[in-house]
């Protein structure tokens, strides 16, 4: 019940924003009919309806994972971010190491799997995308 | 006549040795990723679409690559519902009903060869479905005007969710969020920015392939840390052993009506608006137990008719869906959403103009899925016992390698931490809506068709000098404008029962079709 009326109310305060945000696109010089706002306007309109519905009618509790499920996420995304800051420091390789480590870790492996895994993963990896496909991949201060 | 002599022309392009060895590498990745719990058809074929477009492919060598890993994942997501009464996919679920009962009783490899000869005779004759249905299509698709259009691309949304969708507010709701996304960047039509609030990397708009990428390949990676362990029972070397892999022809010939019934059921149920393959299997299997089984005596005992039936269901219904994407350029399902987005990587608009502008392109692509077809069967027949093995690599070892070929792919193809971070948010958003049961596939094709669907509605409104009537001034809309309220309002009353009878039969798979 809850977790929808709080879905509604996002998105309300979303479809609100979207119909501010479409009414401060620039006049262009030349215009058709209903012009580059008129669209999203019916497209906030949309959002704001079914969001008004979810407040009203909401559907049954989901089941939310524990706290510390739910902080097991929450790290898994921080690592994802800090992963997508540091990779053109770091280089492909060893951002890839730590990352898929710690992701095979949190995932149920044993510490040396994931380190076996993370390592593999990494180069494996690398060998097939940069060295045989010739993708570029990010490039770390010793070249890879 | 003209179908049989493009057709020929689509072999000429598609047999080259550099196509064959990209159809058979496909059919290989398509059937692992089928097999393995938690990659179906979307998210697999998401995944690689980054990097079918960085490896240079042309475009009819990407398409041959990517529909045959679709195919093939179609055909993959059997083997875990024999083996252990977890679907590969969900279009798969209806198989673990009779399947895993026949794998208890030792008739595992029984089970898998009929169900693989079952998605052989369901994928082939979809395809000579789709051969001749999509030009009839494309025919009545030319009389279609700017107006028209838009009202198609609103009753692809309005019909997304499906019969057995329990909450139109939240299909609404998540094809409103996609189209909304679409709007980001440069209008098309005058120039002018539009939401991106200075920032530079939003001024072509949001890729689509990030959120498709993130929405359904990342979000499962979060799916699996939620469950940790939860989905890892039930893995054990005891249960892989198939024994014999061969179909024998008793049992073939039993099921042969079964699979002919099935066949024509799902491939209906593609080609219609909002059905897919889940509901292709799903009524395969519910027809053939009123049919054959009234008092429900066998079916769900391990019966061989109920592994054959929703097997050639799926893969005729996964034909059908291609009907309607190539002819209509509207897909009515995620896993045709996804391949609408591979085509729109690789600059082809599809609609009826592809088939008069790029016939190779059409018929390249409808012979590469009669290869497709031809290798999968004689992959899944002798070598399934490959892909048992798969199904022994733990998870925790599986998902970590799937999300670095995320990472990689959309690195490749854009080659800064802002998209990556994007990404990332996307998964995020993807996890939460899942928990909400907002439904991933409206937002794809929103971000895939609100630009388009803008572009029509402007054009009928530039025609008409503003009078909003044009929208309804013709048979044509009309009748798109009916299918689209039924469509919309029908699930309102039928939902709830529709997917509680599917819910009975199964626990929802990983990702909805």
């Amino acid at each position: 019940m809850m977790s929808d009326r709080v879905l509604g109310g996002v998105g309300l305060a979303l479809a609100v924003f979207y119909a501010w945000a479409a009414t401060i696109i620039p006049e262009p010089f030349s215009s058709d009919a209903i012009g580059p706002d008129g669209f999203p306007m019916i497209i906030a309109a949309i959002l704001g309806v079914s969001s008004i519905y979810f407040v009203l009618k909401p559907d049954p509790e989901p089941q939310w994972p524990s706290l510390n499920r739910l902080a097991e996420i929450g790290f898994a995304l921080l690592v994802m971010f800090a992963y997508a800051q540091v990779l053109p420091v770091l280089g492909f390789v060893f951002a890839t190491v730590i990352i898929t480590a710690y992701l095979t870790w949190r995932l149920g492996a044993r510490p040396l799997t994931a380190i076996f895994n993370g390592v593999g993963t990494s180069v494996g990896l690398f060998v097939l995308f940069e060295l045989i496909f010739g993708l570029s991949l990010a490039d770390g201060p010793l070249g890879f | 006549m003209d179908t049989f002599v493009s057709l020929y022309e689509g072999f000429a392009v598609a047999l080259t040795w550099q196509n064959l060895l990209l159809a058979l590498l496909g059919c290989f990745l398509g059937t692992m990723m089928g097999a393995l719990p938690g990659l179906g058809p979307a998210n697999g074929v998401a995944i690689l679409i980054p990097l079918a477009f960085t490896f240079g492919l042309s475009a009819i060598a990407a398409l041959i690559l990517l529909t045959s890993v679709y195919y093939g994942a179609m055909y993959g997501g059997r083997i875990s519902s024999i083996l252990l009464n977890i679907p590969g996919d969900e279009p798969a679920m209806m198989t673990c009903l009779d399947g895993y009962p026949m794998a208890q009783a030792g008739r595992a490899g029984e089970a898998l060869a009929l169900s693989g000869v079952a998605s052989f005779v369901g994928a082939f004759f979809a395809t000579w479905g789709l051969v001749f249905l999509a030009p009839l299509l494309v025919q009545i698709a030319l009389l279609f005007g700017p107006g028209e259009y838009f009202v198609l691309y609103t009753l692809a949304f309005a019909t997304l969710g499906g019969i057995a969708a329990t909450n139109q507010a939240k299909s609404a709701f998540a094809a409103a969020l996609g189209i909304g996304i679409a709007m980001i960047g440069v209008d098309t039509q005058t120039g002018v920015q539009r939401f991106t609030f200075g920032e530079v990397h939003l001024y072509d708009g949001i890729d689509f392939l990030i959120a498709i990428v993130g929405l359904f390949a990342l979000s499962e990676v979060f799916v699996f840390l939620e469950h940790r362990g939860g989905r890892e029972e039930g893995k054990d070397e005891a249960k892989m052993k198939i024994g014999r892999v061969t179909p024998s022809w008793k049992v073939l010939r039993y099921c042969t009506p079964a699979m002919i019934r099935s066949t024509v059921l799902g491939f209906l149920a593609g080609v219609l608006p909002g059905a897919g393959a889940s509901l292709g299997s799903f009524l395969a299997y519910s027809v053939e137990k009123q049919v054959s089984d009234p008092r429900s005596e066998t079916f769900g005992k391990g019966d061989p008719r109920g592994v054959a039936a929703p097997e050639a269901g799926n893969n005729a219904a996964s034909g059908g869906a291609l009907v309607p994407m190539l002819a209509l350029g509207v897909p009515g399902s995620g896993t045709t959403a996804v391949l609408l987005a591979v085509l729109l990587t690789l600059n082809i608009q599809p609609g009826p103009l592809l088939f008069q502008n790029n016939p190779d392109v059409v018929w390249g692509l409808i012979a590469a899925l009669f290869i497709a077809n031809f290798m999968l069967l004689a992959l899944n027949i002798p070598m399934v016992g490959i892909f048992t093995r798969v199904l022994l690599v733990p998870t925790h070892i599986l998902m970590p390698i799937v999300a670095m070929i995320a990472f990689i792919g959309i690195y490749s193809i854009t080659g800064s931490t802002f998209e990556l971070t994007m990404m990332v948010l996307f998964g995020a958003l993807g996890w939460v809506l899942r928990k909400l049961d907002v439904p991933l596939v409206p937002i794809i094709l929103g971000i895939l068709l609100g630009n388009e669907m803008e572009v029509n509605l402007r054009r009928a409104m530039t025609i008409s000098n503003g009078e909003w009537t044009t929208l309804f001034d013709s048979w044509l809309a009309i009748v798109l404008w009916t299918i689209a309220i039924v469509g919309f309002v029908l699930p309102i009353f039928l939902g709830k029962r529709v997917k509680k009878r599917m819910k009975e039969a199964e626990e929802e798979g990983p990702l909805s079709d």
